[in-house]
């Protein structure tokens, strides 16, 4: 047959009859998965099958990633005809079994990342060789964006890997390097250089003229057994128990994948793969899988390209960063940047302060080391950018400054002062305070214009968010240059406006207090923690309230002069008889909502019940969900409403990857249009009656709710 | 038209595993056993049976294709004689007898022989595949758990301690070895091999002596599947307020594991007058109830409920109770809602000292009753038990 070269792949025959497709898609920065391609490829697959000169084909990539899986772009959008969009699937599959039962090997040689769809293309060759590189990942990570496998993925993998393991590859999304896919049954083999695969293929084809896939294969036993075995009931069983356990039934893809196998794997594969694509279909269509790509994937893939950055601002460059501070957040900093490539002169008060937050550094390292994430030389490479000191000049011909230092007007006054003395006059100061507004810490200024807040989360190197905030005074290069940074330290930036616990302490501490008031009412502790779990929050209020320490809310409630809300007044009561009637001060000391015992889970402490009598009727679960929901939601459409946020996907992602609000929901405020504008603005008004004024409704979301609007109209 | 009990038989209970004295007898054997002894009793006139109702939990390998008309067609009754096999899991035996006395009232048949049958050593539990509790769209939004699971829910949330539900079951076993020493399960028979000889004479699981102190020791038995497999937070999803699961069942305290069968024989004053026989009880009333089935073994109490309220009784009317001890939690649970104490409950003990059959035990439960009852000259007995997916059923018998 000819050879063909278009904007999708090429292919070519050798003399040995040997024939190469190579995946280009020339218009595609990454070679995906799409209707388009399949159809082309299954074209070329079947005149390759029909030509008899040609003895099989090693499919491979053009690009340095195999192929990274399908265009979500297209699943944004509704599902208007679902029957036909299964059939599309259907069609699909037709086509790539029919070359899986042409009776010509195919062999996918997989010199790069082949994820999801691309990994479902080599599932349906014959044989799978991959590049021994650690730079090449193989798996399944749709779940992440609410979906599944739906090109056969889901069907196939429990063939080759057994149940248990294609349960852990699906529902975790597992990512594997190719030894260990090779281990776990994904692919058949692995080479070390891109010669000996194309050899190895080329082998494979001459020595398997006629192969059969193992889903078609009788004698064909699936590892570990078949789903009615004592194993695979056990299994099955497992899973469930599993999967209820850590999506609370949030995620409908992770139900739908256990399902397909369970429905699936008992009858032939062609049918199986008819239940596959009915639920994908249903999963494609669920709110859940829309918001998880609108907001988990584009929206947070933006940001962390910098989208928040003024445009029209150059590239603001950091060679040299001062970090003022070395407890906890400013080491944390220190490491974030050096192991991004800057000089960090990381200052405290004395050098013993510094180097033992210099310290911090050197234990991430080694325990990188102990799980060979890292090297000893990188090690030292990356140590060697840290200078510790407590000369306040040291940080002279810092590009930027970062101040982590105490929560403490005063003392952020004098350390500004000081720096600036020896900082650049275009140089960029920002201070990581969580709790004082900037604009108040910009007086200390001597170019406000300069001062920014840039506000990291604990701990600094697994916290993905850092929270940017715009003084009154602050100039857009100011923004561009902390934007810059946090995208040169591989973080995700916000934007926000100034305002008091800015964007997301502001409305996590609506969770929080929402929790006690809740305790107040009666609800028991237990509940109020166990459904916050269960709506999908990684910690309940209370725990929260604790690790934050108690003693620390009784504090800036008493140092902040502003006028305080009765919903203010009223949690600070209650925090302050804890405090203080009932030595109850939080985590540190061992005693806060839990009991702390050395070594032992933390429970929740029995004196709760004498202050607080609990009523497991006193409010329904369903409102109880709500109402710490609803609160952080509501606060979030006030920051919107307020110009502290700029946009809606800002509060999506600052609520998810600052305070793990679920995902699920699309985030904070999409969360709006996930329960319904009119839902949400009915229960918010019922609340405040029963509650009080904190439960307020802006009228602008009721102009909204009255339009018919999505919240992602809002200000358009 | 009344349903009269004129007889009930069961046969010893094996340990249902590797080493129990009854893994090489099938349980066709176990149930064809139990009808000829039935026979040889009475010298009943087998003809005049119409049916055999079975319950069977595990319907698969030997234990599948209608283990009833096997058992029938053992029997040597005759090729008249037809077989059903039902599945209403725990509560199968008494389900069988309550579906027979339906058909006797509503004039159907007139002779029935209904009762259950569960080799649980040659039949594992779970062999039957696992169909809601497999099914991830019913499981996961179901909240379900395996019923170890359930039981230490009952127990964490009502209350009872490892200590208080070891006592239950130290004096099940004492209960159990007395009546056993006593000679009161007069309705037992014995199971033989094809010689004659005896394999089994007695309750292989009756421990005398045990005590709350001698179960103290044992590990818990679903802590690890709790933690493993989820289903504590699963468990604890569906009942917030418990703030911890606390796994106090253990294979002392939980129903034993065993091999065995049960029969009565069900039918019409007519019925006993052609074989010449006296009815002993007559089926009062017999009712189900469906509950959470996350906690699942909450049922006998709503069902007895029922069934009272059926029959124009109360708890008061009823002089013994048989409540199935698929574990501790269970009967104490049901004694707390029905508001009584142990006093008139499971007086002999029960599946924690004799084990738990699952497709016969509710059958054997009311021939246990039967016989007691006879023994005190009282008249009333309620046979309850609870059951997978949340249900629970009770049957109301009296004294003829």
């Amino acid at each position: 047959m000819e050879n063909i070269q278009d904007k999708l792949l090429s292919f070519s025959v050798d003399t040995d009859g040997i024939g190469t497709l190579v995946i280009n898609q020339t218009e595609n920065s990454a070679n995906l998965f799409s209707e388009d391609f399949i159809k082309r490829y299954v074209e070329i697959a079947h005149v390759a099958i029909a030509d008899d000169s040609v003895k099989g084909v090693i499919v491979t990539s053009g690009k340095p990633i195999f192929m990274a899986g399908a265009d979500l772009r297209a699943l944004l959008e509704d599902i208007p005809d679902k029957g036909a969009f299964t059939q599309t699937i259907l069609e699909m599959h037709k086509g790539m079994r029919e070359i899986e039962t042409g009776g010509k090997p195919f062999v996918a040689a997989i010199n790069g990342t082949a994820l999801g769809g691309g990994l479902e293309l080599c599932l349906a060759c014959h044989h799978r060789i991959a590049l021994n590189s650690t730079k090449i990942k193989i798996g399944f990570p749709e779940i992440k964006v609410g979906l599944f496998p739906g090109g056969g993925g889901t069907v196939k993998a429990p063939y080759l890997m057994g149940i248990q393991t294609a349960l852990m590859y699906l529902l975790q999304g597992i990512e594997a390097r190719p030894p260990k896919a090779l281990k776990d049954g994904l692919i058949d083999a692995v080479a070390e250089t891109e010669e000996e695969m194309i050899a190895a293929a080329k082998a494979y084809i001459l020595a398997t003229p006629n192969p059969v896939q193992p889903w078609d294969n009788k004698k064909h036993r699936i590892p570990g057994g078949n789903i009615w075995t004592p194993n695979g009931v056990q299994t099955m069983v497992g899973a469930s128990g599993n999967v209820g356990k850590l999506t609370h039934g949030n995620y409908p893809s992770a139900q739908k994948i256990i399902k397909v196998i369970h429905d699936g794997i008992q009858i032939p594969v062609d049918r199986a793969l008819e239940i596959e694509a009915r639920n994908f279909t249903a999963a494609a269509s669920t709110p859940e899988a829309k918001n998880m790509i609108r907001t988990g994937f584009f929206a947070i893939q933006d940001a962390a390209k910098g989208k928040a950055r003024p445009k029209d601002q150059p590239k603001y460059e950091i060679e040299k960063l001062g970090v003022l501070g070395a407890g906890m957040m400013g080491a944390g900093i220190a490491y974030v940047s050096a192991k991004a490539g800057m000089n960090v002169v990381l200052k405290d008060v004395s050098q013993e302060g510094a180097e033992k937050g210099k310290a911090y550094s050197t234990q991430l390292l080694d325990k990188a080391i102990a799980k060979k994430r890292s090297t000893p030389e990188k090690k030292e490479a990356l140590l060697a950018k840290i200078t510790p000191t407590d000369d306040p000049n040291a940080v002279e011909g810092s590009d930027l400054i970062i101040e982590a230092v105490f929560e403490n007007v005063e003392l952020k006054d004098k350390v500004t002062k000081q720096t600036e003395a020896v900082l650049g006059e275009d140089k960029i100061y920002g201070s990581n305070t969580s709790t004082i507004p900037i604009s108040l810490l910009a007086k200390s200024s001597a170019r406000p214009e300069n001062f920014i807040g840039i506000h990291f989360f604990s701990p600094v190197d697994k916290m993905p968010l850092v929270e940017i905030i715009v003084g009154e005074k602050t100039e857009d290069k100011a923004i561009a240059a902390a934007v810059d940074y946090t995208v040169a330290i591989k973080k995700v930036p916000i934007v926000v406006n100034d305002s008091r616990g800015f964007f997301t302490s502001r409305c996590f501490g609506t969770y929080v207090t929402e929790g006690m008031f809740l305790l107040e009412e009666g609800v028991p502790a237990p509940m109020i923690e166990r459904v916050a779990t269960k709506i999908g929050l990684p910690v309940g209020p209370l725990a929260v309230h604790d690790e934050v320490s108690l003693t620390l809310s009784v504090h800036i409630f008493e140092s902040d002069p502003a006028e305080k809300s009765a919903s203010e007044k009223r949690s600070y009561a209650m925090v302050k008889n804890l405090v203080e009637n009932h030595n109850r001060t939080g985590k540190r000391d061992g005693a806060g909502f839990y009991d702390y015992p050395k070594g032992g889970q933390k429970k929740l402490w029995s004196g709760l019940k004498e202050i607080y009598t609990p009523n497991v009727n006193a409010v329904s679960e369903e409102d109880v969900k709500k109402r710490m929901l609803h609160r952080q939601v509501l606060e979030s459409y006030r920051c919107l409403d307020e110009g502290v946020l700029h946009s809606t996907t800002d509060g999506d992602i600052g609520s998810i990857l600052g305070w793990g609000f679920p995902i699920f929901t699309g985030g904070a405020l999409s969360y709006i249009d996930y329960v319904g504008m009119d839902n949400f603005i009915a229960d918010c008004d019922a609340f405040k009656a029963l509650h009080g004024a904190h439960w307020e409704v802006p009228q602008s979301l009721r102009d909204l709710a009255a339009a018919g609007k999505s919240i992602h109209d809002f200000g358009k | 038209m009344e349903a009269y009990i004129y007889d009930a038989i069961r046969t010893v209970r094996g340990k249902g595993n590797k080493k129990g004295a009854l893994i090489g007898v099938t349980p066709t054997e176990l149930a064809r056993q139990s009808l000829t002894a039935l026979q040889s009793k009475h010298q009943l006139d087998t003809s005049l049976v119409n049916d055999v109702i079975l319950g069977c939990v595990g319907q698969v390998m030997d234990q599948g294709a209608n283990i009833a008309k096997s058992a029938a067609q053992a029997s040597g009754y005759g090729d008249h004689l037809c077989g059903v096999t039902l599945n209403r899991f725990c509560g199968s035996g008494l389900e069988s007898m309550n579906q027979a006395a339906a058909y006797i009232k509503s004039g159907f048949r007139d002779l029935i022989v209904a009762g259950g049958v569960e080799s649980m050593s040659r039949v594992a539990m779970g062999s039957d595949g696992a169909g809601m509790f497999i099914d991830p769209t019913l499981a996961i939004p179901g909240n379900l758990v395996p019923q170890g699971i359930s039981a230490d829910l009952i127990a964490s949330k009502y209350g009872y301690t490892r200590e208080a539900t070891d006592e239950f079951a130290a004096e099940s076993q004492r209960r159990a070895a007395e009546a056993n020493a006593k000679g009161y399960f007069k309705s037992r028979i014995a199971i033989k091999d094809q010689n004659g000889t005896d394999i089994l004479t007695t309750d292989e699981n009756i421990r005398p002596g045990t005590t709350a102190a001698s179960l103290a020791g044992l590990p818990p038995a679903f802590q690890m599947m709790g933690a493993m497999a989820g289903f504590d937070d699963v468990a604890l999803d569906k009942y917030p307020e418990v703030e911890t699961l606390h796994h106090v069942h253990h294979a002392g305290n939980s129903s034993a594991i065993v091999d065995g069968a049960a029969i009565s024989l069900i039918g019409s004053e007519e019925a006993g007058k052609k074989m010449g026989l006296k009815p002993r009880f007559k089926i009062r009333t017999a009712a189900i109830d469906g509950t959470d089935p996350t906690i699942m073994l909450t049922g006998p109490a709503p069902a007895t409920r029922k069934a009272l309220k059926q029959a124009g009784m109360n708890i008061g009317d009823i002089d013994l109770i048989e409540v199935n001890e698929a574990f501790s939690a269970i009967p104490m649970l049901f004694m707390e809602e029905m508001g009584i104490d142990s006093s008139n409950v499971n007086v002999n003990g029960g599946a924690i000292a004799m084990g738990h059959p699952l497709g016969a035990t509710g059958c054997m439960l009311a021939g246990t009753l039967m016989d007691e009852l006879e023994r005190r000259d009282l008249n009333t007995g309620l046979v309850t038990l609870c059951i997978a997916g949340g249900m629970g059923i009770a049957t109301i018998i009296e004294r003829v």
